[in-house]
């Protein structure tokens, strides 16, 4: 890997840039926790530096995790300042608020990069240009510039980058309002495809990945935590553990109380389980101690949570009156009685799931002389900075961030209580440690996609049409607070679309944490509200696709923005429908086509799923057709196309898994009890995009949760059985 | 004391002979390449070959390789110019990238086996490894490519922009 030296690279400092605007839709808990950060002015950053040899370094300051943020900021930023792609080299930064805000989650990447990467590299461009004009002794608006060159045609004068870039620093940094961006069809970089710039290192086994960093000294360690949320771990028999051969450190961890019941884990984590810490000189002495390792636990309130006591006790709960309220609108109760209605009942039912990344949690951390330096793979590195810095009583200034590149997150790693433990080990070791837990750590110890159950009851009129729709909702949490990220929201599709509306919720207690999971609320209520309408769809007597654009033409029209605007998903409803062949084939028996649609994270998606299933239930996914509408341009295609099919793949996955309690733990503990789909299961995946007038928005959630739907309502037709638990193996159904 | 070959180089362990070969790897012999997913064999991303065989490192005890010689990632090519390296970089495969030094063992191990495999006889081959990020269409078609490819290494067309950090600097040195 080439590098340049620092001395030859001459800065330019685009400052005071606006942070862009911030947008609602995401998960609403994240973009309070972003907006915060976002708030911190974009000071005086380096983005771009210039070598004398024209390579033009840029930063890319989000967290990669495989949804390709790496090249897409670094695009965004080259293209506006014209060069060519292959002299651009990217630089990851530290963790650090001078670049704004550093998250990987929500789809956020593009909408809240979008203005002001590029505003970065218009303003760099346009300094380029002043230094060129000042040293010609021309008007800068007769410069123009093409492949990291300033040019003057009149004087048939021109200069590199790299000439210039020592006397544009000195330039004065453009006003951000008056700053002028490239006409969109002058783009060279943005819309085309650019492969991973790491893919190189990744082919080639380098060191690149959280797991993979080694420091000096480092020693290893593992973390048994409690395997009931809440416990403590009260002795251990540490001697013995102490003199098995490489170990050199054994010690109970005390442990963190939340800080409230169901806290936002995104900022407010506690940091700290109970467990027992083991540190060696290899990983693998510290993880056999750990087999010799015999622990008195107190296990706390939680010790007897059972999975299938809380469905018992959300069955009951779903027949007594609801908690609360979320939304009325109408009366729905008087739709139900009316004589010229037919009123459909469902229960939907769904678990928690975890996130399992293939790179199990991990963290490097060297605490010395009071300052701490921590290598993560986190998807929110200063939000981990801060937690890190309210756990150790550090002041943020002495600890030091480095982000490393993740295998996987998915939003696991929107949380960081690996950080916290790798700093309490390092500080209790006395030396720089490398805590990596095992799959089965990994799978019992997340922050879950939150379970629950979905009592519907709608009625369709004579005419077909969908006039009432009652939804009590039996989740997690405590008085008004739901499970993080496990909530309902009144402004879900389909409400606002039916007059008669009602969204009611009752809530159980939950010892376990929840998280926020790819495309979070959305994988799963995109499944309940999408087969039910396909269930009313055939309860009316009419086609899945015609009734569904019935009703989202019934809808009100575009609203705000972050709240879904019917008509661009109408469009893409009708292009999935064009491209799938939609009730223009005939099927034979066990083979059919389901369609889904959702709208999440500002992008909206439909999708239509051709399955064939076999007399044991076995699924075959013939094909996938998806349709897109993220805004007016696909930055990276390549990437794009690849986001958009593991998406489809990762949802087909999760319907197959499940996470279930037992006596307080988790009773999974590796891929072949929480399985991911294989390559036989894969189907083709078409993709195609609607290129709308609307900013560019994000893609690494909003492809996911039309899948489930797709092929649960292929299934319903094909077989006559409706998909209305998770996993559905439960049903019997499974992936041939 | 046990001895094996690793990417043509002689090497001893003298350390405990249950540890994985997988760990032998890379925190001894400090190949990184080779990834920790399960520890059961159930993912496939620690995937190395021994004797030319496909192998869970995660679960192959070290002794179990004794005087064997044993191929990783980093011992496919000294510059990522094997074919399947080069077919992974040009249709851009990864995502997160941590399953594909598996997926790339998995691959060279079905094509020296089957030259020009059929799908079928790629998914068979490939069915061990998972892909979380869920990149199996990339996969498949890059084994095809590199299938098609002239046996001899052709230059990676690695579309331009590479990367540094500096975290990685001090987090390697």
């Amino acid at each position: 890997m080439s590098r340049t030296n620092i001395s030859r690279r001459t800065f330019l400092r685009a400052s005071a840039l606006a942070g862009g605007g911030f947008m609602l839709g995401i998960y609403p808990k994240a973009a309070a926790v972003l907006a915060q950060r976002q708030q911190v002015p974009l000071t005086p950053t380096d983005f771009v530096s210039i070598a004398a040899n024209n390579v033009v370094s840029i930063i890319s300051r989000n967290p990669e995790t495989g949804q390709h943020s790496l090249n897409m900021l670094a695009m965004l930023v080259a293209d506006e300042l014209d060069v060519d792609w292959k002299n651009v080299k990217i630089i990851r930064p530290d963790a650090d608020a001078k670049y704004g805000p550093q998250f990987t989650g929500g789809s956020t990447a593009t909408p809240t990069n979008w203005e002001p990467m590029r505003q970065v590299g218009a303003a760099s461009r346009q300094m380029l240009i002043s230094a060129a004009a000042k040293a010609w002794g021309v008007a800068a608006a007769e410069c123009t510039t093409a492949s990291g060159r300033v040019l003057h045609t009149a004087s048939n004068r021109s200069a590199t980058y790299g000439e210039l870039a020592a006397q544009a620093v000195t330039m004065p940094i453009p006003d951000v309002k008056t700053l002028k961006l490239k006409d969109p069809k002058d783009y060279k970089i943005i819309g085309t495809t650019t492969p991973d710039a790491e893919n190189k290192d990744i082919v080639t086994g380098k060191p690149l990945f959280g797991i993979d960093v080694k420091v000096p000294g480092m020693l290893y360690a593992v973390f048994h935590k409690t395997p009931v949320p809440g416990g403590k771990a009260v002795s251990a028999n540490l001697d013995a553990i102490k003199a098995m051969k490489g170990v050199k450190h054994a010690f109970i961890v005390e442990g963190r109380p939340l800080p409230s019941s169901f806290p936002n884990y995104l900022n407010l984590d506690p940091g700290l389980e109970s467990g027992v810490a083991i540190v060696a000189d290899s990983w693998w002495a510290a993880q056999s101690a750990r087999e010799k390792l015999e622990v008195k636990w107190d296990e706390g309130k939680w010790a007897t949570a059972d999975s299938a006591e809380i469905a018992k006790k959300a069955d009951e709960l779903s027949r007594q009156p609801a908690g609360r309220t979320l939304r009325k609108d109408g009366d729905v109760e008087a739709v139900f009685k009316r004589a010229d209605v037919k009123v459909v009942e469902s229960a939907y039912v769904f678990p928690f799931i975890a996130h399992a990344p293939l790179e199990p949690q991990n963290c490097t951390a060297h605490f010395k002389d009071g300052k701490l330096e921590i290598w993560s793979t986190s998807q929110t590195p200063q939000i981990g900075k801060t937690i890190v810095a309210r756990v150790m009583g550090l002041p943020e200034k002495d600890i030091t961030v480095h982000m490393i590149r993740a295998g996987g997150g998915f939003g696991r790693r929107l949380y960081n209580e690996y950080m916290c433990e790798a700093a309490h080990i390092s500080k209790v070791a006395g030396a720089p440690v490398k805590l990596l837990w095992t799959r089965e750590d990994d799978m019992q110890h997340d922050y879950y996609r939150s379970g629950g159950f979905q009592y519907l009851k709608a009625a369709v009129d004579n005419s077909g049409k969908l006039v009432g729709w009652h939804n009590h909702f039996v989740g997690y949490g405590e008085g008004e607070t739901f499970t993080h990220a496990g909530e309902v929201n009144g402004n879900e599709f389909p409400s606002r679309f039916i007059s008669n509306f009602q969204l009611q919720a009752t809530v159980m207690p939950l010892g376990i944490k929840t998280g926020a999971l790819r495309a979070p609320r959305s994988n799963v209520y995109g499944w309940v509200y999408q087969s039910f309408i396909d269930e009313l769809a055939h309860a009316a007597g009419k086609d899945p696709v015609q009734f569904r654009l019935d009703l989202l033409a019934a809808g009100p029209p575009a609203g705000t923005q972050g709240v879904m605007n019917p008509q661009r998903m109408i469009d893409v409803v009708k292009l999935v429908a064009e491209k799938s062949g939609w009730g223009k084939q005939k099927f034979p028996k066990g083979r059919a086509l389901g369609i889904g649609f959702h709208y999440s994270h500002l992008g909206y998606f439909a999708e239509v799923a051709d399955v064939t299933v076999n007399a044991n239930k076995k699924i075959k996914v013939n094909k996938v057709w998806v349709a897109g509408d993220i805004g007016s341009h696909i930055i990276n295609v390549g990437a794009s196309e690849n986001l958009t099919q593991g998406a489809i793949v990762d949802g087909m996955s999760e319907m197959l898994q499940e996470i279930s309690l037992k006596n307080g733990r988790v009773e999974q503990t590796n891929y072949h009890e929480h399985p991911l789909v294989k390559m036989s299961q894969t189907p083709p995946i078409e993709v195609h995009w609607i290129k709308s007038n609307n900013s560019p928005t994000g893609l690494g959630e909003p492809a996911l949760p039309p899948i489930l739907p797709a092929i649960a309502n292929a299934v319903f037709t094909a077989t006559g059985e409706r998909i209305r638990t998770m996993p559905m193996t439960k049903q019997g159904f499974s992936f041939a | 004391m046990i001895k094996l070959k690793v990417n043509g180089k002689n090497q001893q362990f003298d350390g405990d002979p249950e540890m994985p070969l997988l760990w032998v790897l890379r925190d001894e012999l400090d190949l990184k390449g080779t990834k920790f997913g399960c520890g059961m064999g159930l993912c496939g991303a620690c995937t190395v070959h021994v004797d030319g065989q496909p192998t869970r490192a995660c679960f192959t005890p070290v002794s179990a390789v004794a005087n064997k010689s044993v191929t990783t990632i980093e011992g496919l090519s000294p510059d990522g110019t094997h074919p399947v390296q080069v077919a992974w970089q040009e249709l851009d495969v990864p995502q997160c990238g941590y399953c594909q030094a598996g997926q790339i063992m998995s691959a060279c191990a079905l094509l020296a086996k089957t030259p020009k495999p059929t799908d079928a006889q790629i998914d068979s081959a490939m069915n061990g490894n998972l892909c979380r990020c869920g990149t199996y269409l990339r996969i498949r078609a890059a084994i095809h490519k590199a299938a098609a490819a002239p046996a001899k290494p052709a230059k990676a067309a690695n579309g331009g922009a590479k990367t540094t950090a500096s975290s990685r600097k001090s987090g390697t040195k």
